[in-house]
């Protein structure tokens, strides 16, 4: 056990109490400390003048500067909405074809919307708009569209959304799931048959068997050549885009399951603005179709 | 006598868990139960065994050190695997994939991320306290610890809590209260051991044979009452039913939050702070065999600190629903809390004035001096945080997560490290630590771990901080939420490097504590320290 602590030449007094050997110098305390706290003291109740800080029976004391959280982040707000109040209104009421023709509102409405989607699309479709692949997420990269690729089209599933039970105008349609319908072999059948028509190796003894089951079952959805039917929001499974995989795994766990895939509508979230700029943006993505007249 | 009650109460608890056990109404509260009725009829089964049995009825002298020396095995042990559990949740949030899919629901990242906090802060830092509240109060008070097996009692039943809390967590029996996790019965059953604790401790200062109370024994007292007093009061909660681990909180709304907060906050103040001051004002002065510093200091910045901590949680909660007011004064107590922690700091480091040669020679005095180093960095950036518009940026950033651990693996880690190997010799009677050198190599390893794991979130919190907030001309965010997660992959692989430095560290410590009980040779026992006249 180490004995009391070693004292050296020029050490200051103790306080001559000692414990298990320790000891304590009776130090003052260091003037730089003392004075920093003193300041800190000092400081913090100037602080609280200034600043809403005091609780009072009814209500806290507001401080002389006035100063509050809420009322900063508003006025924040509000200043970036007066600088854009103009900009604005001239993107919500304009046709929506002639947004592009105005250079200064189509760059605004790209860049707006480009914000729009990061903050609330994102987490579906991706923060580059390329979808989730085999994961129902569609890709808004390429010129593929289910339910229409011209800037109408856009900003309609976007407001109104799909499959939702919030907005009656929501696009609808629903893929039965045919587990209940056809036997295993015949989705086997109708499975080798798409394999085909999508341009994939296929099993040649199912295929022809497959066509018939095809015609009877899928094709007033997805089209007799099977290049879907966009009113229907029914995909064409004649490319080599698929939303929830090509395999045949896949391609028969959604004939067995029919996966539909939902969005919100956001016509309650957003602003008309704020809709029409993410419709232009999506639209500028790489796929837009122009409206047909 | 005595035998017939214990075994009444045990048969009874036995009997009471496993009705729980059947009528259990969710997973968590069954495994609870069945636990608790194993624990409780193994005890019932062995006091049987042993009534009536003539007992040694010699008086225990000397000081109680059988349950320090379990402390410090708990201790290291907890330690290793809150390190462990860090490690791994780090790489998870680096590759995503660790979050096995046969393994969802138990050991992904959300039911993992509660067990590493409270492993180490309940598990090895409550250890630590526990233990050296037991070895310093015994020293300074140049008595034997009161209350007899109660100290045992206290030992068993705490790491039974946490036992409790680990696996409740991980079966997902969580009231989702940050450091509060725990359900209902784990609480009240905490609360039981926690009086028993003072008990002891408070017992042990009233029949000290020193005239005056230690410094040390102030902090660890401090620390002992608050922290009953903040967990009883922040889990404060009705269940939802008598057979299921649920409870329904009695606050609601931003008044939850800020008694969490209060809560939250003095966890660090009182628990990290305070109680491991009481550490270092032990371990510090008898490592460096120097005097304290200031005793006008430690008075000083005592009371501040005890005095000013209460009210600073209110600056975890900056631009919330909090009223400003509440805001305000958080920050400007934090402000002024800057001095009276730094206190602390100033008395550890310049206790060694007049011994800074033997941080050339003494591996553990270099941790101690890290670790206080640490500690006035950490109470530096922690009222920096609490400014209003420096939080604005920092708040919900990594920033955060590495100013906690600048704090837990530099002040708590590094001081309780020291104090292992102050306490592992003593405690086994050894003439030394089985090897210095290797106290160099965890030193090393986990200053350095530290370094790359705050650095490594400094960049990573400001960085995310300003790409959140960043907006273009026209007033619109220029990053998604997911293009910061991406940044921030780097980081998060340095933040792992730094975690496996930081674990390996302490793996090698272990190794060389055990080696020292089992290989270096034994000495003397000690005698009880004479009082003081």
């Amino acid at each position: 056990m180490s004995t009391a602590p070693n004292k050296q030449p020029g050490d200051p007094e103790t306080t001559g109490h000692e414990w298990d050997g320790i000891e304590e110098f009776n130090n003052p305390l260091p003037r730089w400390w003392l004075w920093t706290f003193y300041l800190t003291i000092i400081w913090g109740i100037g602080y609280t003048i200034a600043y809403p800080a005091w609780p009072l029976i009814q209500e806290a004391t507001p401080g002389l500067l006035g100063y509050s959280t809420r009322a900063e982040v508003a006025e924040e707000i509000s200043r970036v909405e007066a600088a854009n109040a103009d900009i604005e209104s001239r993107l919500a009421s304009i046709e929506l074809t002639e947004i592009s023709a105005d250079p200064e509102l189509q760059q605004y409405a790209v860049n707006a919307g480009a914000a729009v989607f990061r903050s609330w699309c994102s987490q579906c479709h991706g923060s580059g708009a390329a979808g989730v692949q085999a994961a129902g997420y569609p890709n808004l990269l390429d010129d593929d569209w289910l339910w229409g690729g011209d800037i109408e089209a856009i900003h309609y599933t976007i407001a109104h959304g799909i499959r939702n039970t919030e907005d009656f105008d929501a696009r609808f349609s629903e893929m039965p799931a045919f587990g209940d319908i056809l036997s295993e072999e015949e989705i086997a059948q109708v499975v080798a048959y798409v394999q085909q028509i999508s341009g994939q190796e296929a099993d040649a003894t199912l295929v022809s068997a497959g066509a018939e089951i095809y015609l009877d079952n899928c094709a007033s959805c997805h089209g007799d050549n099977g290049e879907g039917i966009r009113d229907l929001g029914a995909p064409n499974l004649t490319d080599a885009i698929w939303l929830y995989g090509g395999d045949a795994e896949a391609l028969t766990y959604q004939i067995v399951n029919a996966r539909n895939g939902v969005m919100p509508p956001w016509t309650n979230r957003l602003s008309e603005a704020e809709i029409r700029a993410v419709a232009t943006y999506v639209h500028g993505l790489g796929g837009g179709e122009t409206l047909e007249e | 006598m005595w035998d017939y009650v214990k075994m009444i109460a045990l048969g009874l608890i036995t009997v009471l868990a496993a009705i729980a056990a059947s009528y259990a109404r969710d997973l968590a509260y069954q495994v609870h139960a069945v636990i608790i009725m194993l624990i409780a009829g193994g005890m019932f089964l062995w006091t049987v065994r042993n009534a009536d049995e003539p007992r040694s009825m010699a008086v225990e002298t000397g000081y109680m050190d059988g349950v320090i020396r379990a402390g410090v095995i708990a201790t290291a042990f907890w330690g290793v695997v809150g390190f462990l559990a860090g490690t791994f949740i780090a790489f998870q949030l680096a590759y995503p994939v660790l979050n096995f899919e046969w393994a969802q629901g138990y050991a992904n990242f959300g039911r993992l991320r509660p067990l590493h906090t409270s492993a180490v802060i309940f598990a090895f830092g409550g250890n630590a306290l526990i233990m050296s509240s037991f070895y310093i109060v015994q020293r300074t008070s140049a008595t034997r610890l009161w209350g007899g097996n109660l100290a045992w009692f206290v030992f068993w039943g705490y790491n039974l809590f946490i036992v409790l809390a680990a696996t409740g967590y991980l079966l997902g029996g969580t009231q989702s209260k940050e450091y509060a996790e725990p359900e209902w019965y784990v609480d009240l059953w905490l609360t039981i051991v926690w009086v028993a604790f003072l008990a002891v401790f408070l017992g042990t200062i009233i029949k000290r044979r020193e005239k005056h109370i230690y410094v040390a024994n102030w902090f660890l007292l401090s620390f002992i009452v608050t922290v009953a007093m903040l967990h009883v009061v922040n889990n404060l909660a009705i269940p939802v039913s008598i057979f299921g681990s649920r409870s329904v909180g009695v606050f609601a709304g931003v008044q939850d939050a800020m008694v969490q907060w209060w809560y939250g906050h003095n966890a660090v103040g009182f628990f990290l702070t305070a109680g491991f001051l009481g550490m270092m004002y032990y371990f510090v002065p008898k490592q460096a065999e120097r005097p304290v510093f200031s005793y006008k200091l430690s008075i000083i910045h005592f009371w501040a600190l005890i005095f000013l901590y209460i009210w600073a949680g209110p600056h975890h909660l900056h631009y919330t629903a909090l009223p400003d007011w509440a805001s305000t004064l958080g920050m400007v107590f934090s402000i002024i809390l800057w001095m009276p922690s730094w206190g602390g700091m100033i008395n550890g480091l310049m206790t060694l004035s007049g011994a800074w040669d033997k941080l050339r020679t003494d591996p553990i005095i270099r941790m101690m001096v890290v670790s206080i180093g640490f500690y006035g960095m950490s109470t530096f950036e922690g009222p920096m945080m609490s400014i209003r518009a420096v939080n604005s940026l920092s708040h919900y950033t990594d920033w955060t997560i590495g100013h906690v651990h600048s704090g837990a693996l530099g002040w708590n880690g590094m001081i309780t490290f020291g104090a292992l190997y102050f306490l592992v010799p003593r405690l086994w009677n050894r003439e030394r630590l089985y090897s210095l050198a290797m106290v160099s190599w965890h030193f090393w390893l986990a200053t350095i771990g530290i370094v790359l794991y705050a650095s490594a979130m400094w960049v990573s919190g400001i960085m995310e901080g300003l790409m959140w907030r960043e907006v273009d001309a026209n007033g619109f965010l220029v990053n998604a939420f997911a293009d910061t997660v991406a940044a921030k992959y780097p980081m998060y692989v340095v933040r792992g490097l730094g975690g496996v430095l930081y674990l390996a560290g302490s793996i090698i410590m272990c190794y060389n504590l055990w080696m020292t009980v089992r290989a270096a040779p034994a000495k003397a026992t000690a005698p009880l320290a004479a009082p003081a006249e």
